[in-house]
């Protein structure tokens, strides 16, 4: 019965996917104000490879209505190099393999310029080959593990160190946390980010026993175990503090069950990497008062940049509750630096324009300027924001400048000694040490 | 000292941390004065209160020290105004004001009422570590208070506090106290002042490790461990009942682990009992179930949002108001499901797996574009919120009501199938067909209201679901395995069967987490239900005779 039953699904899952994206496509071609498009030549089409159904489309969802604001505000400017921007919308429905599918039809058939998309790692690199092999470009907008640098890929989202670490400097510093619960969603983001938290507590003075990890499996509903176990890790005479990795649906019922528990932010505080304002729409967040999260923005933060960005992208989506997010910060730095890049060099030719990105500067939404490195990687300001009863957050921390981006972390073993650059040493795993091209990653 | 504080600006990130200390030392001196009685040494009260117009963290915290200091009538409601987000400041007057709990609003200065809050008046901000500094404030504040709940929230927080400074007031609280339960609590946080006084005696630290030790609790055993450097004789008694309470939590984990597993049990039955109906009693593989819990959830998000906007007063009823609407609402499209499509697929289980698993990406799809593919807040009523105490394990009051909750549809469901007509109707049709057609039941009609049966129930659980999980489109399919997984093992067509196998599975599945994590765990309940089934296909409780050939 039950391996005739998980037959069935596994065979569903291809056929699910690939009706409902005929059906997403459809849709979308027919609802898009951009459908009558002109005609190909007097247009740059910009490729959105965002899930609108499945697992992933309660974030990506949102991320496509991003790019498509962002062209729509383009066009409103002119478009770029005289040309109207067009967006060519595929869903890749939360299924790996059909994310690659995707990209090959993108610039194979639509003839993309550029793709923006992607959320999880392992969609990211079912897409990598593809993009290395039609040699396009894809701006990645999420927070992720690191240790990665490729020529195709723009990582605008945050890398560990631009994150994780500065959360955990924070609670040390402010909140002098000596015992950690390491807790996270079993996949890869949260394991390499761990290992990297690990090894970092570890070059602090962290003895192993103060250090709790924990995993779940995705979508982790039943968090009573787990949570009284914390309370216990949390009851051993030092300040303990939850750096939480966990994603996606499963934060819901861990925060309900804290607040249920009563672990309250004052005695035990939780620093979520996975969770902003989209995530807190969800939730009754006044239990939740005072834990944290760390990111790159936040909607509450007050710059005119910011403030204008929320009132347009609300008259857009003609939603006043609308709510804005990091990852939808980082499209809006990559797009614009994507635009600065093919002005600068006067073509979409995918060559040239990689080579234009890296020392490309872009404002972002909290007042300073963001720079394409040559690892591919962005510099971007780290904000330690503490929830508030109305689901937002109130920054509480801020890192002095920039930081820059690490393709590979410094506390790993095996990355400590490599660097991207594809500028100057037109590689992204150069090892420092035998200065060879090469290494991990390769 | 307050001159040389106020002459350092500790504006701005960067030197905050060099400040916390100096406003520690300042705070501590402050309650000490206080505590002498010494009259107020803050200066105007008034200076002091407009600080919290300043909108920085560093003032924030000077103020409430300074008007804890104050001896003012007003520092105790500012102070526990500022605590519950009640206090707003005007940064142009520099102008504070409190919102009473009646809505009431008054200048925080002279107590004087108010009509409106000025139009730039923002909540006064608080971080984590302000929050304890208004908590130990307000404990320090309130342990006189005549409320006697203050009270022993008051003596809770300076246990967990323990300033030294407020032994004299915890003293006499103490001789003055007569509600049993809160003189218990302040000879508890008596004790922890005195076990983090450098210099109390031996035999006082020896009577305070005791003293904790009987409260016996995490928070007993968190300030045990956390005593640092103590008299020989205290560190070892105090490790002797760090060693005894952790015995006793290690027994109480047992039966925490034993009601978790009761609790996700009662989860797993609910999400189940309507698949024991459609799949169970009809026989229909129907991967769609998870999807009716999901209809179930955005009925109570959709009935919620009318309360929201329109009757308020009625929220603490909205999840009884949902529970007839969301059965009607999935039964409904349980029945409609049955009749144009299952029906024409009865006796051809592949195909109707294929057909239920595609309507549910459509419903899956209908929601998203209705509602939007984010999670929607359903919220908890306030008697489904929070949590109580028994003995030394919490038990959450969504998970007891879900329980109990569960149960009742179980017993309801039983009795609907043993003592109605349409009960007796449909086991006759699933037992045997043909002999129920030829005693003149409208089989094909019993068909459609045991599938809308099914369905309705799925619905209600979605309702109790949409406390403890995300209502997003994708709820169901968190359910639908583990559904299948209980009915399989519980024994198909058995409702009894789907009760053993979803309690048996949620306490196994409990008792194996802690031991083996929440991802093995899982995998190895996954692992014996297969051998289990290799060895009874049938499940827990097979039915037998004649049933078993129709």
């Amino acid at each position: 019965m039950l391996t005739q039953l998980t037959h069935g699904i596994a065979t569903m899952t291809r056929r699910r996917a690939l009706a409902a994206t005929a059906g997403l496509v459809l849709g979308l071609a027919a609802s898009s104000p951009f459908a009558p498009a002109q005609a190909a030549d007097d247009t740059i089409k910009v490729g959105i490879l965002h899930s609108l159904s499945g697992t992933m489309a309660i974030s990506e969802t949102t991320l496509k209505d991003t790019i498509l604001f962002l062209i729509d505000e383009q066009n409103k400017k002119g478009g770029v190099l005289g040309k109207k921007l067009e967006p060519v919308v595929v869903d890749p429905a939360s299924n790996w393999p059909l994310f690659a599918e995707k990209a090959r039809e993108l610039i194979t058939k639509d003839k993309v310029a550029v793709v923006f998309g992607c959320w999880t790692s392992v969609s990211r690199k079912s897409v990598l080959p593809v993009f290395k092999e039609l040699n396009n470009i894809l701006f990645y907008p999420v927070q992720y593990e690191g240790e990665e640098s490729e020529r195709n890929v723009f990582y605008t989202g945050a890398a560990p160190n631009q994150q994780a670490i500065p959360a955990v400097d924070y609670l040390m510093k402010e909140e002098k946390v000596k015992r950690w619960v390491l807790a996270g969603t079993d996949y890869v983001y949260p394991r390499t980010t761990n290992k990297i938290l690990e090894a970092y507590l570890k070059s602090k003075g962290v003895a192993q026993d103060d250090i709790m990890i924990n995993y779940t499996p995705f979508g982790h509903s039943d968090w009573q175990t787990i949570v009284a176990d914390i309370k216990k890790f949390g009851s051993a005479g030092k300040k303990t503090a939850v750096v939480s990795t966990i994603n996606g649906d499963a934060n819901v019922p861990f925060y309900k069950e804290l607040g249920n528990q009563g672990i309250k932010a004052t005695d035990i505080p939780v620093v979520a990497f996975s969770v902003g304002e989209e995530e807190l729409a969800g939730i009754d967040t006044k239990p939740l008062l005072g834990h944290l999260a760390a990111w790159n923005y936040f909607e509450s933060i007050k710059t005119p940049a910011n403030e204008k960005f929320i009132k347009e992208w609300q008259a857009y989506t003609k939603n006043p509750k609308r709510v804005t997010n990091d990852p939808m910060e980082a499209h809006y730095i990559g797009f614009n630096m994507w635009v600065k890049a093919v002005e600068k060099v006067k073509s979409t030719d995918p060559d040239k324009v990689i080579d234009a990105l890296p020392g490309i500067e872009a404002p972002n939404l909290t007042g300073g300027t963001s720079k394409m490195l040559p690892n591919h990687h962005i510099t971007k300001p780290v904000f330690i924001g503490e929830i508030k009863g109305n689901g937002q957050f109130d920054v509480v921390w801020k890192t002095p400048g920039l930081v820059a981006g690490d393709a590979w972390s410094k506390e790993l073993e095996g990355s400590k000694d490599l660097i991207g650059d594809w500028v100057g040493k037109k590689c992204g795993n150069y090892n420092t040490k035998t200065n060879k091209c090469g290494g991990q990653g390769s | 000292m307050l001159a040389a504080f106020s002459s350092h600006s500790c504006r701005g990130p960067d030197v905050f941390a060099n400040c916390i200390d100096r406003f520690r030392a300042l705070f501590l001196s402050i309650l000490l004065l206080s505590c002498l009685a010494v009259p107020a040494l803050a200066g105007p009260f008034e200076d002091s209160v407009a600080k919290f117009a300043n909108d920085e963290f560093s003032d924030t915290e000077a103020a409430v020290g300074e008007i804890a200091a104050s001896g003012n009538a007003l520092a105790s409601p500012i102070i526990s105004a500022l605590q519950d987000g009640r206090l707003s400041a005007d940064p142009d007057s520099k102008k504070v004001f409190i919102t009473q709990t009646d809505g009431k609003i008054v200048d925080a200065t002279t107590g004087a009422a108010v009509d409106k809050l000025p139009d730039n008046a923002a909540a006064v901000r608080l971080n984590n570590r302000l929050r304890r500094t208004v908590e130990a404030a307000l404990g320090g504040l309130t342990l006189l208070s005549p409320d006697p709940a203050k009270r022993l929230a008051a003596a809770q927080s300076v246990f967990k506090s323990h300033e030294e400074n407020l032994l004299p007031t915890v003293e006499s609280a103490l001789a003055k106290e007569s509600v049993k339960s809160i003189k218990q609590a302040f000879a508890e946080a008596r004790a922890a002042i005195i076990l983090f006084k450098s210099d109390a005696s031996d035999s006082d630290k020896l009577d305070a490790v005791a003293v904790v030790k009987a409260r016996g609790d995490q928070e007993a055993l968190a300030l045990l461990t956390g005593l640092g450097d103590q008299p020989a004789l205290v560190t070892k008694a105090a490790a002797s009942a760090v060693s005894s309470i952790q015995s006793n939590l290690a027994m109480w984990s047992m039966v925490q682990n034993a009601w978790y597993g009761l609790s996700l049990g009662s989860v797993l039955l609910l999400a189940a009992i309507g698949l024991a109906i459609t799949f169970g009693v009809m026989g229909v593989i129907n991967m769609a179930h998870g999807e009716m819990v999901m209809l179930g959830a955005y009925t109570t998000f959709v009935v919620q949002e009318v309360i929201r906007t329109r009757y308020p007063a009625l929220f603490d009823y909205s999840l009884l108001i949902a529970v007839p609407l969301a059965f009607l609402v999935a039964g409904f499209i349980g029945v409609l499901i049955e009749r144009t499509i299952i029906r024409f697929l009865y006796g051809r289980p592949l195909e109707t797996l294929l057909a239920t698993w595609g309507l549910s990406l459509v419903l899956q799809q209908a929601v998203r574009t209705a509602f939007g593919p984010t999670n929607r807040e359903v919220g908890n009523p306030s008697w489904m919120s929070g949590a109580f105490e028994l003995g030394q394990i919490t038990i959450t009051y969504n998970r007891l009501w879900i329980l109990c909750f569960t149960l009742a549809v179980f017993a309801i469901l039983l009795a609907m199938l043993r003592y109605t007509a349409l009960g007796l109707e449909m086991r006759a049709v699933t037992q045997n067909r043909r002999m129920a057609a030829s005693m003149g039941i409208a089989t094909s009609r019993v068909d459609a209201l045991t599938f809308g049966l099914g369905s309705g129930i799925a619905g209600i659980a979605g309702v109790a679901l949409s406390q403890i999980d995300n209502v997003s489109p994708n709820l169901g399919q968190s359910y639908i395995i583990d559904s299948f997984m209980v009915v399989v093992f519980g024994g198909v067509g058995n409702l009894w069967g789907t009760l053993v196998g979803a309690f048996t599975l949620g306490i196994a599945n409990k008792f194996l987490e802690p031991v083996a994590g929440a991802v093995l765990g899982k995998i190895a309940i996954l692992v014996l239900i297969i051998l289990f089934i290799q060895k009874r296909p049938r499940g827990l409780f097979a039915l037998k005779g004649r049933a078993v050939e129709a």
